[in-house]
């Protein structure tokens, strides 16, 4: 920065702040990193605050979080509830679940700290989730950032962690089914499964362990992982820059936007208060998880609507959507096929999504460094392909639900599990066919801008009797938006150097190939001068402006 | 980061093709065109009308102010209702007033600061757009090669590649250190425990009676009447001391009474059912939910975790959902005082299935 | 399977009259108890002989299509005979009879007939065949113990009707209703006879004064609202994250847009 700002120690004027701020620098060398951060252009899109949404509900959780431990106590042993809430009143219940109901109902504000943990664990997945998609559609993961695409995704799937150890903790009737869910699935695994369920749960389901310990996966071991990498995936943006959209000005040389101080400070300082007010009101209108109605976990009981935290849902839902039968005896031995399929298909699934970023850079072949955003249309395969993801996704998050669906729209519970495994197994192929072909057309109909003008909807005679509908030409700043992206073309097989087409080469030409056989290329001067050429020979712009004026 | 010099609050138009700085790296597949568009460079700047006009920045600036002053008003709201709503006499209502007054007054305080704050960005600070120029993110060669230097000299310096005989030990040694953390893991399960001893037994033995779940109280066969459902404990097990629970999640059964009639029963379980009478596992054997809705017309029972169905009327067996065996059935009798009682223990695991089951 | 039972399992059915008799008995106490200190009881006392005429005349002009002229059932309707007057205040008096339509279950609609109409049918039926009466109306006041109601729900009801009444789906097309707006008596009601498919809960299995207090919490339930705030239909988990996605989410993507978009 030529007019930096940044305190530099030198200042002969002696105010407060600069006082303070030269007597910190004197001792931390902050100046250094003021100069070198203070005025980094951010570029600002809603899009980019997606990430900060997920950032700023994780600082919730974990204040919040920090309250709660204070009033928490991680115990099985039993007690009989002699709190406020009348119709638990004398129940035998564990300590978890006691301490977690005096939280709600004789601490004041404490069900409102307990609510907002709630609702923010809840945002802090959900925008991880939008963020995701933000990023997989505009292609952001791309060259140099494929590393900080498998660190966010690590944290997906931890907070995913955290969540579900967080639903566990207050020992309830609801998240101990959930429990046992998770013991089933255990137990079902082949060879480990018996011993994995004993060793989590320190014996037999439920035993008096397992509180104890997703307690200390949830304050600590989770949390500190979760922490560290945020940093890294922080540091990664300084590092690499923020992506941007193409606009005029902005090319893969440059990151432009407001500077971060003061301007993007304010804008995300003041959105980590909106974020934490917009949780603070719902947790004070919304009841999340109400264990008072659940009640104590009893492995007797079960409530309709059993459920876990949406974003398990995609798990259970897999479960559910198993048709009866797949589980065999062989070799002495129990295959238990019905939870083995969705945890190999589940597993699949995700390390598809983690490596993605390096499937594409090996088909491309592409070794550039990719600092301006794709548009979503202008990559239609790669759309295509995450409309297939999200539908699947969908389908099985739904499959979740299935109870719920049925009675909230008349339907059978048979039937909704029939309508969604067709949607598990042919909703991908028809989203990714319906997303590549809409795509196409919107790059189709960029083209037809770029060359002809938007349609100003306003028709003209002209002098010779012809009737034609007036373009409005594009000035040369809308039009780079639309021509400035990248397109590929299928690979071509060659021979390598010791003359041999190999297996890889020849795998990397069939996926390029279907990756890029339907592609628009972006408008070429030559062929903008060749439409105006023929459209506007006889009546160019300028004329037809005259030609419009003379029909007044 | 070293070498990351801003290039200055000017927005100057740069070269937009990749190659500028990353000359060697290879495009792929990707079009290089020749013909493509000039990047036209920044468009002009527009002023805000804050900008131009001197009452609405005066405007502006006010909003920002009065919305930090809402947002102490939120705060004392919040430290108020503390104060003046607060939990008393098992009353949920007030716990709900509590709840929505604090609340409240936290989210005025918050978005007071947060609207503010950004309004203040949006329209009273200078707007200015800034270009930061891009390096590559391997850095300049001469720091890679200062890199690789650095470490080619730790290379020479310690040996490590050249003494292969201590590397390699090392290398061994860091391998096995972490094997003694992981046998300490072992202590998760008890150590006098067989797992697989455990999962195939229950409460349940010869004799045992079938009491009502949480009394306790035993069940007479005549009580069951057409129709009913009920849910089973065995009886004892609420004077255990230790592991409740743990059987409990084993030995919940739910006995159900049909017309004999309507019962289709296996013939080597002939004897397990008592006039119609039968008790079944609750446990699912998909992955242990409790098994209880029962429909005493249609005689199925759902899971309501991951909807699978049995048919009570055929000995249990799965008509829908991702289970796969019946629920097991407890083999039952009625004692001299007429009370039901326990032929035996399951015949079979109840429960999830398991590696070793068989 | 209770007083009542025993009293009337002594006499014949064919015995006409002194089944009219005897039933006149207890169906005016009952009646008297379930509509103490309302002016119905003064005129319905003494004519619970025409109480169990006018009921046949409205069955048979109402009902007799499905269940039969006699009540004695025809493909279409189940025999009515020893279902008792609890059976017939529960189908009636919630709407669910007459039905409108066959389908999986027969649904809760608006109530075709007035009380002293619902009294009358169900004490007609109840004059055919000894069945469970309708709840005296102390079992049915809500001033039990709801830490024990609550807990009773949970083993028995909450499988099928969620832990907070709020319902739920069984097979085909067939869902246990939400308890959020039913009567103490219905409640009572339904747990001895056992509609549609719900099963029978006896009073051997859950005496009387346990279902007082299943349905004092019920009461408990209904009358105090969550307090944490609205329930968002006590459906659970879907509720929250339908909830968190669509009007948490949607509400901050609509503040980013507003954060990032120029100011004009």
């Amino acid at each position: 920065m030529s007019t930096a700002t940044s305190p530099n120690g030198t200042q002969p004027k002696q105010s407060f702040t600069s006082a303070a701020s030269v007597y910190v620098n004197e001792r931390t060398s902050l100046a250094g990193f003021v100069k070198e951060l203070g005025r980094k252009a951010f570029p600002d899109h809603w899009s980019f605050l997606l990430g900060e949404v997920a950032l700023f509900s994780f600082v919730v959780v974990l204040i919040t979080g920090t309250f709660l431990t204070f009033f928490f106590q991680a115990s099985m042993a039993e007690v009989h509830y002699d709190g406020s809430y009348v119709p638990l009143k004398g129940v035998e219940m564990s300590v978890a679940m006691a301490s977690t109901l005096d939280i709600s109902f004789d601490v004041r504000g404490g069900l409102f700290v307990r609510q907002m943990h709630h609702w923010a664990a809840l945002l802090f997945i959900a925008g991880i989730g939008l963020h995701m998609l933000r990023i997989f559609f505009t292609g952001a993961f791309r060259k140099p950032r494929e590393l900080n695409w498998v660190v966010g995704f690590v944290m997906f799937i931890l907070a995913m962690g955290e969540g579900f150890t967080g639903y566990s903790l207050p020992d309830d009737l609801l998240s101990g089914n959930g429990l046992r869910i998770i013991d089933g699935m255990i137990k079902g695994m082949p060879l480990i499964g018996t011993w994995t369920s004993f060793l989590l749960f320190g014996g037999e389901f439920p035993g008096t362990a397992i509180v104890g310990r997703l307690y200390t996966l949830h304050i600590l071991l989770l949390p500190a992982l979760l922490v560290a990498l945020v940093a890294i995936h922080l540091l990664y943006v300084v590092v690499h820059k923020h992506t941007q959209y193409a606009a005029p000005g902005k090319t893969q040389l440059n990151a432009v936007g407001p500077p971060i101080l003061p301007t993007y400070a304010a804008k995300a300082g003041g959105f980590f208060f909106i974020v934490f007010g917009v949780l603070a009101l719902i947790a004070s209108f919304f009841t999340i998880n109400p264990i008072w109605n659940y009640g104590p976990y009893d492995p007797s009981p079960v409530s309709a609507g059993t459920q876990p935290d949406w974003y398990i849902g995609f798990a259970d839902g897999a479960l559910r959507l198993i048709p009866p039968g797949w589980e065999f005896v062989w070799l002495d031995r129990t295959w238990s096929f019905n939870i083995l399929v969705p945890l190999i298909v589940l597993g699949g699934f995700i390390v598809m999504v983690l490596i993605y970023p390096f499937i594409e850079a090996w088909v491309t072949g592409d070794k550039r460094e990719h600092h301006i955003a794709d548009r979503p249309r202008n990559n239609p395969t790669r759309t295509a392909i995450g409309a297939a993801g999200v539908t699947f996704y969908a389908g099985l998050w739904a499959a979740a639900s299935s109870d719920i669906l049925a009675t909230h729209f008349s339907l059978t519970m048979e039937g909704v599990i029939h309508a969604l495994q067709a949607t598990v197994i042919v909703g991908p192929f028809i989203a990714y066919f319906i997303a590549k072909r809409v795509c196409i057309a919107l790059q189709k109909k960029d083209r037809e801008i770029v060359l002809h003008g938007f349609e100003s909807g306003r028709i003209v005679k002209l002098p010779g009797g012809e009737f034609i509908e007036v373009h409005q030409p594009l000035d040369e700043y809308d039009r780079w938006k639309l021509v400035s992206y990248d397109s590929y073309q299928p690979l071509m097989l060659r021979p390598n150097a010791r003359g041999k087409i190999t297996v890889g080469q020849r795998v990397r030409a069939a996926v390029s190939r279907w990756f890029f056989e339907d592609r628009i290329a972006p408008v070429t001067r030559a062929e903008l001068e060749a439409a105006h050429a023929l459209h506007h020979a006889p009546a160019p712009a300028g004329e037809l402006e005259a030609a419009q004026s003379s029909q007044h | 980061m070293a070498q990351d010099d801003h290039s200055g609050a000017e927005l100057a138009a740069a070269d937009s093709s990749h190659a500028a700085h990353d000359s060697v790296a290879s495009p792929g597949t990707a079009l290089i065109t020749t013909d493509g568009f000039e990047n036209p460079g920044f468009p002009p700047h527009r002023p805000r009308v804050t900008d131009e006009d001197p009452k609405r920045a005066k405007r502006a600036q006010r909003t920002v102010y009065t919305l930090f002053y809402l947002s102490i008003l939120g705060s004392v709201w919040a430290v108020a209702a503390y104060m003046l709503f607060p939990i008393e006499g098992n009353d949920v209502d007030a716990v709900r007033l509590n709840n929505m007054f604090i609340g409240l007054g936290a989210t005025l305080a918050l978005f007071g600061i947060g609207f503010g704050a950004v309004h203040w960005a949006k329209s009273v600070m200078v707007d200015v757009e800034l270009a930061d120029e891009r390096h590559p993110v391997g850095g300049s060669p001469e720091t890679r090669a200062a890199a690789a230097q650095v470490f080619a000299d730790a290379d020479r310096e310690s040996g490590f590649s050249r003494r292969s005989v201590i590397r390699n030990s090392l290398i061994g040694a860091l391998i096995a250190f972490p094997l003694p953390a992981v046998v300490l893991f072992r202590g998760f399960a008890p150590q006098d425990q067989n797992p697989v001893e455990l999962l195939n037994h229950t409460m349940w033995k010869q004799g045992t009676r079938l009491a009502l779940d949480p009394s306790g109280a035993p069940i007479k066969a005549s009580d069951v009447t057409i129709g009913s459902a009920f849910h089973v404990i065995p009886e004892g097990l609420a004077d255990l001391e230790h592991g409740k629970l743990e059987e409990k999640a084993k030995a919940a059964v739910l006995l159900m009474r049909l017309e004999p009639s309507e019962l289709n029963e296996l013939p080597e379980r002939a004897s397990w059912s008592y006039d119609g009478i039968v008790a079944y596992s609750k446990i699912c054997t998909h992955v242990g939910c409790p098994v209880a809705l029962y429909e005493q017309h249609t005689h199925h029972l759902l899971c309501p975790c991951h909807q699978s169905q049995f048919d009570v009327a055929n000995h249990c067996e799965v008509i829908f959902g991702p289970a796969k065996r019946p629920l097991p059935q407890l083999p039952i009798a009625v004692d001299d005082e007429g009370y039901l009682v326990a032929q035996s223990d399951f015949t079979e695991p109840v429960g999830p299935s398991f590696w070793e089951r068989n | 399977m209770n007083r009542s039972k025993r009293r009337t399992g002594r006499r014949h059915p064919l015995a006409t009259v002194a089944l009219l008799a005897l039933g006149l008995v207890f169906t005016g106490g009952a009646y008297a108890a379930i509509s103490s200190g309302t002016a119905a009881q003064a005129e319905a006392e003494p004519t619970s002989q025409q109480t169990i005429e006018e009921g046949k005349k409205l069955f048979q002009a109402n009902c007799a299509t499905c269940h039969g002229l006699e009540a004695q059932g025809t493909g279409t309707g189940p025999s009515l005979i020893g279902v008792g007057a609890a059976s017939v205040d529960f189908q009636v008096g919630t709407g669910r009879m007459p039905m409108q339509m066959q389908g999986p279950q027969a649904q809760e609609k608006p109530v075709q007939f007035t009380d002293e109409q619902v009294k009358q049918l169900a004490y007609y039926v109840a004059s055919l065949g000894p069945g469970p009466d309708i709840p005296e109306d102390h079992l049915v006041d809500g001033g039990g113990d709801a830490a024990n109601g609550a807990e009773l729900f949970r083993i028995n009801c909450a499988m099928c009707h969620n832990v907070a009444g709020a319902g739920g789906a069984l097979t085909e097309g067939k869902y246990a209703p939400p308890l959020t707006d039913v009567s103490g008596v219905h409640i009572y009601e339904a747990m001895v006879t056992g509609p549609q498919n719900m099963p029978v809960f006896n009073d051997l299995n859950i005496s009387p004064e346990d279902k007082r207090d299943i349905i004092t919490y019920l009461k408990y339930v209904q009358d105090n609202r969550s307090p944490g705030g609205f329930e968002l239909g006590s459906l659970g988990p879907v509720a929250e994250g339908l909830f968190i996605w669509i009007f948490g989410l949607g509400a901050i993507v609509a503040i980013t847009v507003w954060i990032t978009a120029k100011s004009n």
